[in-house]
């Protein structure tokens, strides 16, 4: 546990350089600064105080919270599927929850056109779709494991299609474009009332899904293996999956879908600090936090114009698993 | 460790009957385990060994009868106390992910610490003391994904062990072994008996049975056939019964039972190319 203490030091250094990226100029000591007048340490004029707090803490921490939280759900559950799959190229999306919630935004954007409401809608058929995939897993008795990923794909195929029959009905001037734009991921519409309320769900679900590092262990071993190493195996399965739709829904609805980062991260991790999962969670959070907002400072920096961070995600994802493809072909054979 | 196992640890199968579907897998078994015996249970395939080892370690329950520990119903113990009794050895797999074998053994500590609580001291050094037993210490720091199949076979032994339980269920463990680790592993699995552990195991080759085994018990058909001593109950006629060949036991000098296939047309062919 000792070596990962550095991963929440590296998080802050990151917070705080992605503060000085943006239009305005800043630097490390200008934050720094702001956040020592903010606690009362140091003076500082008023008219800069406040045209500080209007960029660091009105329009670059919410973003920034809100892409460390993203990242962070992404990785986690990303690495709590794969054990849960004992395969490790399942992602996030295996149960539906992706697809679930790609058809809640569209229909938001199509009935509502409100950003609450499209959020709650996404968020709400997030883990509708999940129920859907879990209940044709169980309709012919007790869920295998292949019967629950195919039934996640069911299900999230159903969810699919109904996203395009959505977009096939959409009015192609305003409402198309708002899919096709929220289907890519951003980070734009975060602000801090959203922050407020998702961080505790998500928070609290990735401490969930870190406290059950252990039992997971044992259950990539195989259920019957996990029972006699006196893991309740299915109590711990839908724990897990229940946690990990949560905060995976959470973080579609706030920002879209954001491809790669669920299945890259644990990836990466997994192969520096080894597969044990007890380690795995939290240090995939951390890394999945710290990998989405510098994804996101670039998405914002590289161009006039901001590039939607789920193209940029893939685009940094397909190259670091082709390394990591490389260095694992030793490990899961 | 709670290595040392009481006297009054034993284990049995009452009365058990087990149907998938309208198929009858398990009829009216009764099999009785005590402190100290190697069980081999002898059958071929899907003759319900699996779902016999399946129902006597809970993760099922028998469709009528039950399984009793210690005189209580399975039903009565959590799933870590049973744990802590009952270790499972299953037959040597590929896991997923690369754990090293140290961290595959320390996974029997679960039921000693819980699953929320992480190990301590103490459970790293009961690892240690099961890997030094099984002379595997070496290995500890290897992946068990890329070890043979006789070494993973070991460390879910030494899983089973670091455990602490004292009755021991193995699936065909000698399923994959070359010959020089199927006659170690018998040789484990006869010191763990004399140190008062109770040992399940199933194979498909009556000799490992013979070897090692202090009762046999077989399985045909979802019903046990026979039950007792290896002499007894291991004959020509049952090898032919469950195998469909021809064999001749012997007893060989130091007064131990000897399989001996006879293999008149192999003998035969062999002479064959001699002719002119």
């Amino acid at each position: 546990m000792a070596r990962l203490m550095f991963m929440p030091v590296l998080l802050i250094g990151v917070v705080l350089f992605a503060l000085t990226i943006g239009r305005y100029p800043l630097e490390i000591s200008d934050i720094i600064a702001f956040f020592q007048a903010m606690a009362g340490l140091k003076p500082m004029t008023p008219e800069r105080y406040e045209l500080l707090h209007n960029i660091i803490v009105e329009i670059r921490l919410p973003r920034i919270l809100g892409a460390g939280l993203v990242g962070a759900a992404l990785a986690s559950s990303g690495a709590a599927f794969q054990a849960v799959f004992r395969n490790p190229l399942v992602s996030p999306g295996i149960l539906g929850v992706l697809g679930g919630a790609s058809f809640g935004a569209a229909l938001g954007i199509l009935l509502f056109g409100n950003w609450a409401l499209i959020q709650l809608s996404a968020f709400g058929m997030g883990l509708v779709a999940v129920g859907v995939g879990l209940l044709i897993a169980n309709m012919f008795g007790h869920a295998s494991m292949v019967m629950l990923v195919l039934g996640g794909m069911i299900s999230a195929a159903l969810f699919t299609s109904a996203v395009s029959i959505v977009k096939y009905t959409a009015d192609p001037y305003e409402q198309l474009p708002a899919i096709v734009y929220w289907l890519m991921g951003s980070l734009g519409g975060v602000d801090m009332m959203q922050i407020r309320w998702a961080t505790i769900p998500i928070v609290g679900g990735l401490m969930v899904l870190a406290l059950f590092g252990r039992a997971l262990d044992a259950l990539s071993m195989g259920d019957d293996e996990a029972r006699a190493l006196g893991v309740p195996a299915q109590q711990v399965r839908y724990g897990v999956i229940g946690a990990a739709t949560l905060v995976s829904a959470l973080s579609v609805s706030l920002a879209g879908m954001i491809g790669w980062v669920g299945l890259v991260v644990p990836h990466v991790v997994r192969l520096a600090l080894g597969p044990g999962n007890a380690r795995l969670l939290p240090a995939s959070a951390f890394s999945g936090a710290i990998f989405l907002i510098i994804a996101d400072c670039l998405s914002r920096s590289i161009t006039r114009s901001e590039i939607p961070i789920g193209i940029l995600t893939e685009l940094l994802g397909i190259p670091a698993f082709i390394i990591v493809l490389r260095r694992a072909r030793q490990g899961w054979t | 460790m709670t290595a040392a196992a009481t006297a009054t640890e034993y284990l049995e199968a009452r009365a058990v009957h087990f149907r998938r579907g309208m198929r009858v897998i398990l009829d009216d078994i009764t099999i009785r385990l005590h402190s100290g015996e190697i069980v081999a249970l002898l059958g071929a395939n899907g003759a319900g060994k699996s779902t016999l080892f399946r129902i006597m370690l809970g993760f099922f329950k028998p469709e009528r009868g039950e399984v009793r520990l210690n005189g209580k119903p399975l039903a009565d113990f959590s799933r870590r106390a049973l744990a802590q009794r009952i270790a499972y050895v299953p037959q040597a797999h590929v896991a997923p992910f690369p754990y090293k074998v140290r961290d595959v053994v320390l996974l029997g500590r679960l039921a000693e610490t819980g699953i929320f609580r992480a190990p301590q001291a103490a459970d790293r050094r009961a690892v240690d003391e099961v890997l030094e037993r099984l002379a595997i210490t070496h290995l500890a720091a290897r992946r068990y994904t890329e070890i043979s199949g006789g070494e993973r076979q070991l460390t879910l032994i030494a899983r089973a062990l670091a455990q602490g339980a004292s009755i021991l269920v193995l699936d065909e463990p000698m399923t994959g072994l070359d010959y020089g680790y199927q006659v170690r592993l018998l040789q484990h699995l006869v010191d763990l008996a004399g140190g008062g552990r109770t040992v399940l195991l199933s194979t498909h080759n009556p000799e490992h049975a013979v070897q090692a085994a202090t009762r046999i018990a077989v399985l045909r058909d979802g019903v046990i056939m026979a039950d007792g001593p290896p002499e007894q109950i291991i004959t020509p006629s049952l090898i032919r019964v469950l195998y469909g060949v021809a064999v001749s036991t012997l007893t060989n000098i130091e007064g131990r039972m000897v399989i001996v296939p006879t293999m008149e047309r192999v003998l035969d062919t062999r002479r064959e190319p001699t002719r002119p």
